[in-house]
């Protein structure tokens, strides 16, 4: 009595997972709806506000606010469109820095150990500004087109060394950034990939960060996505501020050219 | 000292539709550190939300309330103009309070 049974099962089992293949976009879609009922109440704001209270207050051993210090790119002070043309060659530090290596140089100048900080775990101590500080600076251009400079010969070397970066096979599973991201329509579980070695859209891949995570309630930058990465392939924590993860963001940015930024988004 | 809530406050027909994020750890107690050590519970155990101080809301809530929880009600009658004020007290005793004016 019990084959029959069991055949049966099988047979209709077949089918079934037939169906849930071709029912993956809406899956996607399911995540989209998700995302988009939760954006209205994002708790980046949270982050945001602080970090503009944080912008504007004097702070450090040198008790100079970043308001007054900082340069982004745009001149002194000034943090509107300065995200979508980050990372960007600057001459004082003789570095290609990207947004948070950038803040980590003007924490410096307020008199604060770098090192020490770029050592800190993320979501402790002044790691914690700097999410707040991130999310500040980034939703000050959203709605902006990624228009990275690519002028410098020190910005085309970084985008050299990013794209070599993006392909560079390894790890004890064996793949690169570009085993996942380099073409589209590829997914992780329910998750949808963006194609990063083109423009995948707006408000997609290197346009979407930093971003608020739901699963655990925190404010990830660009560094901390990238730390994850890094993780997920099981290679060496690449570490905060470091060129490879300048270079690794010039690369995306650059590619992502003309995709509007929505920064700080949410995520699952 | 916690941070402030983002309230945000538009008139809308006959009434105001509220919009309230809150930033708390929201903490249930039933988590472990890294150590082993259970996390004590930490959250939000009242809110209430008043109309020109007048308490239109009021909330009794637990640990099954998500991290920096975001809270969208309507107040009918509310017109632009009008000071929405939320406050919340916490199993700590810690309070908050902000305000908003309708706009």
């Amino acid at each position: 009595m019990k084959a029959p049974a069991l055949a049966l099962a099988i047979f209709v089992a077949v089918p079934f997972a037939h169906g849930q293949t071709n029912n993956a976009p809406s899956a996607a879609d399911g995540i989209a709806q998700y995302r988009a009922l939760l954006a209205d109440g994002n708790p980046a704001d949270l982050w945001e506000a602080k970090g503009e209270a944080l912008w504007k207050q004097k702070r450090g051993a040198k008790n100079v606010a970043f308001s007054d210090s900082c340069d982004l790119g745009k001149g002194t002070g000034v943090v509107k469109g300065a995200f979508v043309e980050l990372p960007r060659y600057f001459a004082d530090t003789k570095r290609v820095q990207d947004l948070e290596s950038r803040l980590l140089s003007c924490m410096e100048a307020q008199g604060y150990d770098a090192a020490e900080i770029a050592a800190t775990p993320f979501g402790r101590g002044e790691q914690v500004n700097l999410e707040a500080l991130v999310a500040y600076v980034s939703a000050e251009s959203k709605g902006m087109k990624f228009n990275l400079p690519q002028t410098r010969p020190e910005e085309r070397l970084m985008f050299e060394v990013g794209k070599r970066i993006f392909y560079f096979r390894g790890g004890p599973y064996d793949f690169s950034c570009a085993s996942c991201h380099g073409e589209a329509g590829k997914r992780i579980r329910l998750q949808d990939l963006p194609d990063l070695t083109k423009n995948p859209g707006d408000g997609v891949g290197f346009a979407a960060w930093p971003a608020y995570r739901v699963s655990s309630g925190e404010l990830w930058g660009m560094q901390r996505r990238l730390n994850d990465c890094y993780r997920q392939q099981r290679f060496p924590f690449p570490g905060y501020g470091s060129d490879a993860t300048i270079a690794l963001a010039t690369y995306m940015g650059v590619q992502g050219k003309g995709a509007v930024s929505i920064a700080p988004s949410i995520k699952r | 000292m916690s941070d402030p809530m983002r309230i945000r406050a538009q008139a809308q027909g006959s009434g105001a539709v509220v919009r309230v994020l809150m930033s708390h750890e929201m903490e249930t107690g039933q988590r472990k550190d890294a150590a082993g050590k259970t996390i004590p519970a930490w959250h939000i155990t009242e809110m209430t939300a008043a109309l020109n101080g007048k308490v239109v809301l009021s909330g009794e809530w637990g640990t099954a309330i998500a991290k920096n929880p975001f809270t969208e009600f309507v107040v009918k009658g509310a017109k632009a103009g009008d000071k929405i004020t939320v406050n919340w007290v916490d199993n700590r005793g810690d309070k908050r309070s902000d305000e908003a004016v309708v706009a």
